[in-house]
């Protein structure tokens, strides 16, 4: 069960219900059914083996959360989260605001940092805490992408470095003699920022959108977004929302993996707003008497907390405040286990016998995505969405 | 296209500091929130003899009653029945497995009682081992059913431990995590617990028999922890039944002399059991467990198939290369047996056409003995055939010869009708003659 998540503030024009999910055929081919099994406990009902006790009194068993909870502070969080996006769409400042510190300068066009030729990939790490809970955070960002005349095959080298931290994951977990706890680099959110044109996807966006859904939790947003009327915003979502249908691309949260009612009823009010319409501030103006965070234009100055003026606190309740948890356990249990899957197959695995699979060398371009999900669980409530 | 990460090191790792409230703090309650709706799973091995009061106690702990009759004592070895039961309370679901040791302690001869035990707990182990090494696994999903902690019961005696104690003990130590208890604690006397607490403790350390020990590196657990291990082993005293004491019902066991109170800290170390194991370390136990027992089996498991992540000159070792010398391994094995059932297969087939071809000569031989008697037979057929023939000529002959001379007595008249008998009689011999010797 997710924690309830609410925008901070009521939406500012009522929305009108979602038309039914047409099914399109896939572009690049049907993916298999999936439905992810509902959390082992919850629709399982008690089997003749294991009976339901009542108890007469009380014992103490709840202690074990309060033990959870202390185990994982002292360990501590980790979380990764990977912007990709064209230049001077506000990646970085996105990224300040979100986490309310410089991660890094965020860099204005045009001051003598020349654009990158080709697309790299800059990650960089830090520990922030707040309240007890510290956390790990690692950002890369990808500066270059889809800024050169022939953007062809521009999500490679983003997709590399994807596979490779599974693929740094999976070697660890290998290992004979490994270590307690496996460092987690893996990718666990990558936000990709649309810019905003108001037409709908480019094909580069939805290039990008296919190959990356299935290799990781996408959240798209409209960057910018102060350059859009609140019409306009609406309009560009739907259609980006059409387009995203049209493809078939999953975007986080993905339909498949809700995993009881109350889920899909939280995550459908989440589709409905994706993507979100943010716009990024860095810097503190005084409003009312408040000091909020904020882009001051002649015209005014746009709030980025504010829920009437952008989106922003509903992504960053959702990355951070309700779904962050979720995004790290669908990295490990689908997208990772994917991952596996696919590289122990091509390693030929003896099948269950003398034992133990050797990989085979991992491929020097590891782009090559699984395909699609090959996952396939079980539901116990046979519900219809398919994608 | 040239990917270059820029990573910085882990040395260079810098706190940051927020200016404003982000909300990550939720993330504990996130955490929490997945794993209850998920439950959990936690699994006692109970080790003890029989009566020695494992299931009272299992009752007493979990403040239910679970549904089991006694065993007897005549189990002619030591098995393990493993029950499993849900739990919840409030919103924390609980599947619970007992694992019971029935029929430990009976034997006359006991060298094998910590067999079937230790099977057990790597059975376990296995299972868990076999779907981590799955390559479609689902682990999240996985009822884990590995041995979180064994309550071992040592019989109340006064005196010290057994010696079948002592060796269970230490088969079981680097398996799992072992919380020593004196079951039936009322039975001892109050200076004797003392003493036969610390002799336990005594014989535990120089027998090198590692049992639990309750982490002391958590500020907020280390006090109650230190306090708790003081006075292991914990005595303790299960009842199900209630007795009135003063004006409540409490759990106790009823005597002439006296009523022993179950919750009584004075009376019997319960509620320190039931605090350390349930409500203080659950999951230390739990991930101690995993972490620790679990990983050294798993290493000995797989460094006994042979695989290893560095080669005596400490390169890594390509696990490619250890794969394919097993590869190669195998496959000459293979092709071995398969020159051997070929030649195998030869030889019979040479053998079997010896034997046809012998029946076959047999056969011929009994074929021409046959074709010959036949001509033999068919050649005195014909022999007597000739004979016979000959005998009818010579009977013709004899006939015309008669006939004639008949007829030349008839032209002769009377005159020769003595002749005529006389020749007669000698023509009937001589007629009769040739049928007799026919």
């Amino acid at each position: 069960m997710r924690t309830q998540w609410s925008p901070s503030a009521a939406p500012v024009t009522p929305l009108s219900p979602l038309h039914p999910d047409d099914r399109h055929p896939c572009a690049l081919g049907p993916m298999d059914p999936l439905r992810w099994s509902p959390s082992p406990c919850t629709s399982r009902p008690p089997s003749p083996r294991t009976p339901p006790c009542e108890m007469l009194g009380h014992v103490g068993i709840e202690a074990v959360l309060e033990q959870l909870k202390i185990k994982a502070m002292k360990m501590g969080f980790e979380f990764n989260i990977m912007v990709v996006g064209q230049s001077g769409l506000g990646k970085s400042t996105m990224v300040n605001t979100l986490f309310k510190s410089k991660m890094w300068k965020s860099t204005l066009p045009g001051l003598g940092v020349p654009m990158p030729q080709t697309l790299q990939l800059q990650s960089v790490t830090h520990i922030i805490e707040e309240n007890g809970v510290k956390l790990k955070l690692t950002v890369t960002d990808t500066p270059g992408f889809g800024d050169q005349i022939n953007n062809d095959k521009c999500w490679d080298p983003i997709l590399g470095y994807i596979n490779g931290q599974y693929e740094r994951y999976l070697q660890e977990e290998i290992l004979i003699t490994r270590q307690r706890h496996i460092p987690d680099t893996r990718v666990h959110c990558c936000v990709y920022f649309v810019p905003p044109t108001g037409h709908c996807l480019r094909p580069l966006d939805i290039e990008f959108l296919q190959r990356l859904c299935r290799t990781v939790n996408v959240v798209p947003v409209i960057a910018r977004a102060d350059s859009l009327t609140i019409e306009e915003r609406e309009a560009f979502r739907r259609r980006i929302q059409h387009d995203l249908r049209a493809h078939c691309i999953e975007v986080y949260p993905q339909k498949c993996f809700d995993e009881d009612i109350n889920d899909r009823i939280l995550n459908s009010k989440i589709r409905d707003r994706i993507p979100f319409a943010v716009v990024g501030a860095d810097q503190e103006h005084l409003v009312n008497g408040r000091c909020v965070l904020g882009r001051k234009t002649k015209w005014g100055i746009i709030e980025v907390e504010n829920m009437a003026h952008c989106e922003f606190p509903l992504l960053r309740d959702l990355l951070i405040r309700s779904h962050l948890q979720d995004l790290k356990d669908i990295t490990h249990n689908v997208h990772y286990e994917n991952y596996r899957v696919f590289r122990l197959n091509q390693s030929h695995a003896l099948p269950r016998g003398p034992g133990w699979v050797n990989l085979a060398p991992a491929p020097a371009d590891l782009t090559a995505t699984p395909g699609p999900w090959k996952v396939r669980w079980q539901a116990h409530d046979s519900s219809d969405e398919e994608c | 296209m040239a990917v270059a990460v820029g990573r910085p090191s882990n040395e260079e790792l810098r706190n940051l500091s927020l200016s404003g409230h982000v909300g990550f703090d939720s993330l504990p309650d996130q955490l929490v929130n997945k794993s209850t709706s998920q439950g959990f799973c936690f699994n006692i091995l109970c080790v003890g003899e029989t009566g020695i009061g494992k299931s009272t106690l299992m009752d007493t702990l979990f403040n239910t009653k679970f549904e089991s009759d006694p065993a007897t004592h005549n189990e002619p070895g030591v098995r393990l029945k493993a029950r499993s039961y849900e739990l919840q309370e409030s919103n924390v679901r609980l599947k619970l497995t007992i694992v019971d040791t029935v029929g430990f302690g009976d034997q006359i001869n006991k060298d094998d009682s910590y067999k079937p035990i230790v099977e057990y707990i790597d059975a376990q182990f296995e299972a868990y081992l076999q779907e981590e090494l799955k390559i479609k696994r689902s682990l999240f999903n996985y009822h884990d059913t590995r041995v979180h902690a064994c309550l071992y019961f040592i019989a109340p005696t006064g005196h010290s431990l057994k010696s079948l104690d002592l060796v269970t003990m230490k088969k079981l130590d680097s398996k799992v995590n072992i919380i020593p208890i004196i079951a039936k604690a009322d039975t001892i006397a109050k200076n004797e617990l003392h003493k036969f607490k610390s002799k336990i403790m005594s014989e535990l350390v120089s027998n090198g028999v590692q049992i639990y020990q309750f982490p002391t590196d958590e500020e907020t657990v280390a006090e109650i922890n230190a306090t708790m291990s003081v006075h292991l082993p914990f005595s303790v005293v299960g009842s199900t039944e209630e007795v009135k004491i003063g004006n409540k019902m409490a759990k106790a066991r009823q005597y002439p002399w006296g009523v022993v109170q179950v919750e009584n800290e004075n009376h019997c170390d319960f509620v320190k059991l039931r605090e350390m194991l349930i409500r203080v370390n659950m999951e230390d136990l739990r991930e101690q467990t995993h972490s620790r027992h679990y990983e050294l089996y798993r290493r000995c498991k797989l460094e006994e198939m042979g695989f290893k992540d560095t080669d005596p000159d400490s390169k890594p070792f390509s696990l490619q290369e250890t794969y394919e010398a097993k590869r190669n391994e195998f496959l000459g094995e293979l092709q071995k047996k398969e020159e051997e059932m070929r030649q195998m297969f030869v030889m019979r087939v040479k053998e079997k056409e010896a034997e046809l071809k012998e029946a076959e000569k047999e056969l011929h031989e009994k074929f021409d003995l046959l074709k010959r008697t036949h001509q033999e037979e068919k050649k005195k057929v014909e022999d007597k055939k000739k004979e016979l023939e000959e005998e009818v000529n010579n009977f013709q002959k004899k006939k015309a010869a008669a006939q004639l001379l008949q007829s030349q007595a008839q032209q002769s008249g009377a005159q020769q009708t003595k002749k005529d008998k006389d020749k007669k009689k000698d023509s009937e011999i001589a007629v009769t003659l040739p049928v007799r010797t026919k």
